[in-house]
């Protein structure tokens, strides 16, 4: 699960990672209130003006603007809030800014890289440092991988102190900005472990010209397995309209479903069935229109909700269920295919595989239905009929 | 033979009186497997009855105490997400030395903790989690008289002499019943889990398909994120010397949609399907163009 920054940096401050100062505008006279207050705070007149949206990339598309003064702030608010904006990480449509985060400026002297992440390799939290901050980091970690720098933690014991720094030393921080690291590491590393965060990325790290170490940029990703332990926090800081509509509902299903470009809809158990049932309906030219895994424990109104999500869409030519029930059992599957057509009818060829747990009684079902279902044997076969059926 | 269960297999369910507890291990007992007892806190004493047959089984209140009364030596985990980290490690330290985790969404942080653990003694091996789990089919009918130990069908199996190892659950059944419909049949089917944590990887199992002596040929199943595929084709090139198909799944998935910014830095650009199976390609493992053709290239490659 994503959040802003402006709620990222809310976090960092609980655990004492200096930022800058900084209040969200979701208006132009907020934003202009904001840079006011922050002026008369800080003395300063520099501040920056920076679009909240769940993806990176901000600052080359031209969503983060340094403006001086309140007039040049109100200028940079008019221009980025409602602006759509495409990033690298946004797709080609681009997000539409909707929420904007003011903040003072500082005088910087270095921009850094640091970010905790779940290791799969080492099964540990691993630290990554870099000198190259404010840039691309996979472009660093691809061209010149030595100026990368890393530690893992570990569970039993936590962050030690010569990990900080083993880091710090890399990173070339003077003796006071060392102190300043280590602090905001060490909250960092607090943070990402009782917050069940799946990144935590700060790009760039800036040591400012008195030395001081701040997050001028936060990044927190959550671990949405961890959802139960988070609830009501979780709840206040998502912010539903960074999200699909039908991904949203589907996800209130407890379903994983991602929307994609092609025509067939495809309904599946299991993400590794639901990935090579799309695999499978490409290799036979066909273009899936979404990855839809109902999961193993999902209840026959939930299968009912899937099936609804991909009938309701229009680019939709045509159907593919492709089951292989383990702990989802066939007949559950059936009679929500068979509730959601009764309920918006269908217009649209329909392939159905059925294999697994209870599979007579879930053709049963389908067989007395009296929809028009073509069965399939296989995966293959399903997915070279429903590629068939689908061009009409 | 087979690997991880066989006829010695004796099995604790914990979390045996919730409903996926209930109804799975009563599949499992029916299927052959020895269901001796179950763990739900609080439940100790009572007789937990199976819905599809006649069998019963002992519930009690601690691994422990389960383990001393009927003598288990394996556990199956369907304990819910927020007390299974808990139910693992309590089966550590019962020593029970086979724990196969069934449980769907277990937090990321609750692993590495629950890993840090395994990693420092010898005697528990942990499957799992978010897997089906482990089955070594029998020779009765439909396979039964075998050892299941999870959520897969039992009946598309058959007793035979390949070897199965997935991180994903739908796709083992789909290996295994093209291999049964072949006419050739499993030694063992595991399922490692495709969670970012787990307890066992493909390095260990494959291991063990190259000691026993029943395993001819196996069939490996990734799918995209991580370097456990590249690094299993790097361990295979050196120590696997039986036919080996593979697949990987997400050939055509997004890129980004999952995987965070900075988590693709870690595994230094590799995780891409197409990365996959080029390190499966160089390590000798022959991958099946479609999931439908898993079955016949193995077969292919055991005539």
């Amino acid at each position: 699960m994503n959040i802003h920054e402006y709620q990222a940096k809310e976090l960092y401050r609980k655990y004492g990672i200096p930022t800058p100062k900084g209040i969200p505008a979701f208006t132009v006279t907020e934003a202009v209130d904001a840079a006011k207050k922050l002026i008369a705070d800080t003395g300063n007149e520099v501040v920056v003006v920076k679009a909240q949206i769940h993806a990176g990339g901000r600052g080359k598309a031209g969503g983060v603007k340094v403006v001086k003064g309140v007039d040049a702030a109100k200028a940079a608010a008019e221009e980025i809030l409602g602006q759509t904006l495409v990033t690298h990480q946004t797709g080609p449509e681009g997000k539409l800014v909707q929420r904007l985060y003011v903040e003072q400026g500082l005088p910087i002297e270095e921009e850094m890289y640091l970010a905790l992440v779940i290791d799969r390799e080492q099964k540990r939290v691993a630290v990554m440092a870099s000198t190259e901050g404010g840039v691309d980091i996979e472009e660093v970690a691809e061209h010149s991988p030595e100026k990368i720098f890393k530690v893992w933690i570990d569970p039993a014991v936590g962050l030690q102190g010569y990990q900080m720094r083993q880091l710090a030393f890399g990173l070339g921080l003077s003796k006071k900005a060392m102190k300043g690291f280590g602090k905001l590491l060490a909250g960092l590393a607090e943070l990402f472990v009782k917050e069940d965060c799946s990144i935590a990325e700060i790009n760039p790290l800036v040591v400012t010209k008195d030395e001081e170490v701040i997050a001028l940029d936060a990044k927190v990703n959550f671990d949405s397995n961890a959802h139960f332990r988070h609830a009501a926090l979780w709840n206040e800081l998502r912010d539903l309209t960074e999200e699909a509509q039908t991904e949203i509902e589907a996800k209130d299903a407890g379903l994983s479903y991602i929307q994609l470009d092609g025509n067939i809809g495809c309904l599946v158990n299991g993400a590794g069935l639901a990935m090579s049932t799309m695999d499978t309906i490409q290799h036979f030219g066909g273009s899936p229109a979404n990855f839809l895994d109902v999961g193993g424990g999902a209840s026959q109104e939930a299968v009912t909700k899937a099936f609804r999500i991909i009938l309701s869409s229009d680019a939709v030519k045509g159907i593919f269920v492709n089951i292989f029930g383990g702990i989802m059992k066939c007949d559950i599957i059936a009679n929500g295919v068979v509730a959601a057509t009764k309920e918006l009818g269908l217009e649209v060829p329909l392939v159905v595989r059925l294999e697994g747990t209870n599979v007579e009684a879930g053709k049963a079902i389908l067989r007395d239905s009296g929809l028009n279902i073509t069965p399939a044997d296989t995966m293959a076969e399903g997915a070279k009929k429903i590629v068939e059926l689908a061009k009409g | 033979m087979s690997i991880l269960v066989n006829a010695e297999t004796r099995v604790i369910v914990q979390g045996l009186t919730g409903s996926a507890g209930t109804f799975h291990a009563g599949q499992c007992m029916d299927y052959g497997t020895a269901i001796v007892g179950g763990v739900t806190p609080g439940r100790g004493g009572s007789t937990w009855e199976n819905p599809s047959s006649k069998g019963t089984a002992p519930v009690f209140d601690t691994v422990r105490e389960a383990k001393e009364a009927t003598g288990a030596n394996t556990s199956l985990v369907f304990v819910p997400p927020p007390f299974a980290a808990d139910a693992i490690l309590e089966a550590v330290d019962a020593e029970i030395g086979l724990v196969v985790v069934i449980t769907e969404g277990i937090p990321v942080m609750d692993m590495l903790r629950v890993r840090r653990v395994l990693d420092s003694q010898r005697t528990t091996r942990v499957i799992g989690p978010n897997c089906p789990g482990v089955i070594t089919p029998g020779s009765g009918e439909r396979s039964h008289g075998g050892q299941k130990l999870g959520i897969m069908p039992g009946h598309i199996h058959r007793k035979g002499n390949v070897g199965i190892v997935s991180k994903s659950g739908t796709l083992t059944y789909e290996a295994v019943h093209q291999v049964t419909r072949l006419g050739m049949g499993q030694t063992t089917a595991v399922g490692i889990g495709g969670d970012p944590i787990n307890g066992t990887g493909f390095i260990e199992i494959l291991d063990m398909f190259q000691e026993d002596p029943e395993t001819e040929g196996i069939i490996i199943i990734g799918e995209i994120g991580g370097s456990a595929e590249e690094e299993a084709a790097a361990w295979m090139k050196q120590h696997f010397t039986k036919p080996a198909a593979g697949f990987i799944a997400g050939v055509t998935a997004p890129p980004g949609k999952r995987m965070g910014h900075a988590g693709a830095i870690i595994s230094g650009g590799s995780g891409t399907a197409a990365a996959k199976i080029a390190a499966f390609e160089e390590a000798g493992v022959k991958v099946a163009p479609t999931p439908s053709d898993m079955g016949t290239t193995i077969q292919s490659l055991l005539k």
